[in-house]
C-alpha cells in the first residue's frame, strides 16, 4: 500500500494549496505595497519550484544536470538583468 | 494622404532609384533563369523546401555573402563620403539611413546568418548525427530570418529606411523624431528573424546534448561544437530580451504605449537598457562560434591537439556567464553613478581574463607545431594580432572615467571594428575555405585566396588604424561630413583608401568562388586537409544520411586517432536508416510573416489580421498532420570505401 500511495504527489498538492492560500492573504489583508508584493513573488516562485520538481519531473531523469544547469543559468540570467537594470537605472542613479 | 503615398520614400535620390533598378533586374533575372534552365521543379523540390541541415547550411551561407556585400556597399559609400571635407556625394539623411542599415545588416542579417551557416554545416557532421533535433524547425528557422532580411531590406525601397542607427535608442526613434515607417521595418524584421535565430538556439542545445555519437562525452566534444553550445545557450536567454524591447518599441510607434517616451511615465534610457542586456551578450554570440572556429583550424594546421582544452571549454562558459554583467558600458555617460559605472568597469575587463586564457592556449598550440600556412590558417594567424589590438582598446574603453572622452567618436568605431571584422569576418572566410571542400566537393584556389587575405587583412588594418586618431582628435562618429578646418581630412581619405583595398579583397574571394567552380579538380578525397573531427570521416559530397553507420568515439580527436591509432569507428552493420520528409510549410509560414511584417510596418490591419490567422492555421495544419518520414533501405546507401565504415 505504502508503494501504491504517491505520497510525493500529495504532498505537493498540498503544498501548492497552501501557497496559493498564503498568496491569497495580499487580498483579504490590508498590506502595504512592498509587503503585498514580496509576499506574491515569494509564494510564485515557491509554486514554480514545486511544479518544475515535483509535477514536472525535472530532477527525475538522466537529464536531471543537464536541466538544473539550465534552470540555474536562467535563473543567473534573470536576477542579473533585474536587479542590474535596476542599479542602472534607479538605484545608482543621480 | 492616397492609400499608396505611405510607401513612397521620403528622401529619394539616384541612389535609392539605382537600387530599385537593381532589385527589378535581379528578380526578373532570377525568374527568368529558373524558368529558361527549367530548374523551378529541381529548386522548389532539393531547396525550397529541404529540411536537411546541410542544404539549409548552405542557403544560410548564400544569404550571408549577399548581405555581406549590401552592407559593404553600404560601408564604401560612408567612406567615399567622409572622405574629403564638406563632400556633398550624399545627404545627412541618406547617411543616417545608410550607417543604420550597415550595422543592423552586417550583425543581424551578415554575422548571424554566417553563423548559423556554419553551426548547421558542421555540428551534426562533427557529433556524428545524421541531422538536427528538429529538422524541420531548423527550416522555419532559416525561413524566418531570411523573410525577416528581405523585409528590412525593401525599407529602402518602398516607405524609407530606418535612420536612427542600429542601435535605434529611443527617443530618437520615436515616431516624433523618426516619423518614416523606417524604425517600423527596423523593429518587424528584426522580430521576425530573431525568432528564428531563437528557434536555432533551442534546437542546437537539444541537438548537440542529445545527439551525439555513442561515446562522445561532453569533454570529448570538438571545439566548435563546444563554442556552439556556450553560444546557443547564450542565445537562449539573450534574445527574449530582445523579443520583449522590439515588442514595446513596436507598440509604442504604433499604439501610441509610453514605455520609452519621455513624459506620461515613460523612461527613454529603458530602451538602451533592455538593448544592450542583449546586445552585449549578442557580441559574444557572434564571436565565440569564431573562437570555436580558430580552434579548429589551429590545431589542424599545427598538427597538434588544442592545448588546454579543458581551459578552453571553462573560458567559454565563464565568457557566457560574465556577457550577462557588462552591458552598462554601452552608455556610461547615460548619467548613472560613479558606484553603477565602477561595477560595470570591472565586469568587463574580467572578460579579457578568459579571452587571454583562450589567446594564450591558441599560441601555445602553435608552439613546436607544424605550421602549415593554408588560406584558414593565414586568416586565423591574422586574427590573432589584429584581435589583440580591437580588444586592447576596448579594455581602455571599459576605463568608465576614460571613456567620457571616447565615447560616440570614431575611437570607438575603430574599436569594434578591429574586434568584430578579425572576430567574425576572418573566422566566417577561414571557417568558409575550411569546409568548403565537404559542402561543395572541390577546394578554393590557394593561390587567389592568399591574395584576397593579403588585400583584407591590411585593408582593416589601413581602414580603422586611423580612426583612433581622428577619434581621439574629436571626431564623433556618424557625422556626415566635416570642415577642412578640423584636420580630419587626411585619416578619412587613409581610411577611404583602406576601404578601397577590403573592396578588391572581397571582390578577390567572389572571383576565387567563380574560378575554382569552373577549374578546381572534383576528385577530391573525403579529409583534404588531415584533419582531426568527425565531419571528415564522412564522403565528399555528404551523402543525405551523413553517416552509413553512426560512429563510436574513444577520444577528443576521434577522427584523428582513428587514422593514426588505428581507433575504430564505424563497428555497426549498416542498417536502413530513418529520415525526415521535406515540406513546404516553413517557406510557406515564412512568407506568412513576411506579409505579416509589411501589413504591421504601414498599419494595414487587415491583412495583419489575415495574416495572423493564416500563420496559426499552418501551425494547427502542422499540428494535425502525420509525417513519420521515410525510410532508405540497406541496398541504396553507399558503402563508403575511404571512410571504411564497414570492415
Amino acid at each position: 500500500m505504502r508503494a501504491l500511495f504517491p505520497l510525493k504527489q500529495v504532498m505537493g498538492l498540498i503544498c501548492s494549496l497552501t501557497l496559493t492560500a498564503a498568496a491569497l492573504t495580499v487580498y483579504f489583508f490590508d498590506l502595504s505595497f512592498e509587503a503585498g508584493s514580496s509576499v506574491l513573488l515569494i509564494t510564485a516562485f515557491l509554486q514554480a519550484i514545486i511544479q518544475l520538481t515535483v509535477f514536472m519531473h525535472a530532477g527525475e531523469g538522466e537529464d536531471k544536470k543537464i536541466i538544473y544547469t539550465g534552470i540555474y543559468y536562467g535563473a543567473f540570467v534573470a536576477l542579473v538583468t533585474v536587479f542590474g537594470s535596476l542599479l542602472a537605472l534607479v538605484w545608482g542613479y543621480y | 494622404m492616397n492609400f499608396f503615398d505611405r510607401f513612397a520614400v521620403p528622401n529619394p535620390s539616384i541612389t535609392i532609384y539605382a537600387s530599385m533598378i537593381a532589385i527589378a533586374l535581379t528578380v526578373i533575372a532570377i525568374i527568368a533563369g529558373l524558368t529558361y534552365f527549367k530548374k523551378w521543379q529541381y529548386v522548389w523540390s532539393e531547396w525550397l523546401t529541404t529540411v536537411d541541415h546541410k542544404r539549409i547550411g548552405i542557403m544560410y551561407l548564400i544569404s550571408a555573402l549577399i548581405m555581406l556585400f549590401r552592407g559593404g556597399a553600404d560601408a564604401i559609400m560612408m567612406r567615399a563620403q567622409t572622405a574629403v571635407p564638406d563632400n556633398t556625394l550624399l545627404g545627412a539623411k541618406e547617411y543616417n539611413e545608410i550607417f543604420t542599415t550597415h550595422g543592423v545588416v552586417m550583425i543581424i542579417f551578415m554575422a548571424m546568418a554566417f553563423i548559423m551557416a556554419l553551426m548547421n554545416f558542421a555540428i551534426p557532421l562533427q557529433i556524428g548525427a545524421r541531422d538536427v533535433a528538429f529538422p524541420r524547425l531548423n527550416a522555419l528557422s532559416y525561413w524566418l530570418y531570411f523573410f525577416g532580411a528581405m523585409l528590412f531590406n525593401i525599407s529602402f525601397v518602398i516607405g524609407g529606411s530606418p535612420d536612427s542607427g542600429w542601435s535605434s535608442y529611443f527617443p530618437l526613434a520615436g515616431t516624433d523624431f523618426s516619423q518614416s515607417v523606417g524604425t517600423n521595418y527596423y523593429m518587424l524584421a528584426l522580430q521576425i528573424s530573431g525568432l528564428g535565430t531563437l528557434l536555432t538556439g533551442i534546437n542546437f542545445i537539444t541537438t548537440i546534448l542529445k545527439m551525439r555519437a555513442p561515446g562522445m562525452t561532453l569533454m570529448k566534444m570538438p571545439m566548435f561544437v563546444w563554442s556552439a553550445l556556450v553560444t546557443n545557450f547564450i542565445i537562449v536567454f539573450a534574445f527574449p530580451v530582445l523579443t520583449v524591447a522590439l515588442a514595446m518599441g513596436t507598440m509604442d510607434r504604433l499604439f501610441g504605449t509610453n514605455f520609452f517616451t519621455t513624459e506620461n511615465g515613460g523612461m527613454d534610457m529603458l530602451w538602451a537598457n533592455l538593448f544592450w542586456v542583449w546586445g552585449h551578450p549578442e557580441v559574444y554570440i557572434l564571436i565565440l562560434p569564431a573562437f570555436g572556429i580558430y580552434s579548429e583550424i589551429i590545431s589542424t594546421f599545427a598538427r597538434r591537439n588544442l592545448y588546454g582544452y579543458k581551459s578552453m571549454v571553462i573560458s567559454m562558459v565563464a565568457i557566457s556567464l560574465l556577457s550577462f554583467l557588462v552591458w552598462v558600458h554601452h552608455f556610461f555617460t547615460m548619467g548613472q553613478g560613479a558606484l553603477v559605472n565602477s561595477i560595470f568597469s570591472v565586469t568587463t575587463m574580467v572578460i579579457a581574463v578568459p579571452t587571454g586564457i583562450k589567446i594564450f592556449n591558441w599560441l601555445f598550440t602553435l608552439r613546436k607545431g607544424k605550421i602549415e600556412f593554408t588560406v584558414p590558417m593565414l586568416y586565423t594567424l591574422g586574427f590573432i594580432p589584429i584581435f589583440t589590438i580591437g580588444g586592447v582598446t576596448g579594455v581602455m574603453l571599459a576605463m568608465a572615467s576614460a571613456d567620457y572622452q571616447y565615447h560616440n567618436t570614431m575611437f570607438l568605431v575603430a574599436h569594434f571594428h578591429l574586434v568584430i571584422i578579425p572576430g567574425v569576418v576572418f573566422a566566417m572566410i577561414a571557417g568558409l575555405t575550411y569546409w568548403w571542400p565537404k559542402m561543395f566537393g572541390f577546394m578554393l584556389n590557394e593561390r587567389i585566396g592568399k591574395w584576397a587575405f593579403w588585400f583584407i587583412a591590411i585593408g582593416v588594418c589601413v581602414t580603422f588604424f586611423p580612426m583612433f586618431i581622428s577619434g581621439l582628435n574629436g571626431q564623433a562618429r556618424r557625422m556626415y561630413t566635416y570642415s577642412e578646418s578640423t584636420g580630419f581630412g587626411i585619416w578619412n581619405m587613409i581610411s577611404f583608401v583602406g576601404a578601397l583595398g577590403l573592396l578588391v579583397g572581397f571582390i578577390l574571394i567572389v572571383y576565387n568562388i567563380y574560378y575554382s567552380t569552373r577549374y578546381s579538380p572534383r576528385n577530391i578525397p573525403g579529409d583534404p586537409w588531415d584533419a582531426r573531427s568527425l565531419e571528415w570521416a564522412t564522403p565528399t559530397p555528404v551523402p543525405e544520411y551523413n553517416f552509413a553507420v553512426i560512429p563510436h568515439v574513444d577520444s577528443s580527436e576521434a577522427f584523428w586517432d582513428y587514422k593514426k591509432k588505428g581507433y575504430q569507428l564505424f563497428r555497426d552493420p549498416v542498417q536502413s536508416i530513418h529520415m525526415p520528409n521535406n515540406s513546404g510549410l516553413p517557406i510557406i509560414i515564412g512568407a506568412g510573416f513576411f506579409v505579416w511584417g509589411f501589413a504591421f510596418v504601414f498599419g494595414i490591419w487587415p491583412v495583419v489580421i489575415l495574416s495572423t490567422l493564416f500563420i496559426f492555421g499552418c501551425l494547427a495544419y502542422r499540428s494535425l498532420e502525420k509525417d513519420h518520414g521515410h525510410y532508405i533501405p540497406v541496398s541504396d546507401i553507399e558503402i563508403d570505401e575511404q571512410g571504411g565504415s564497414v570492415q
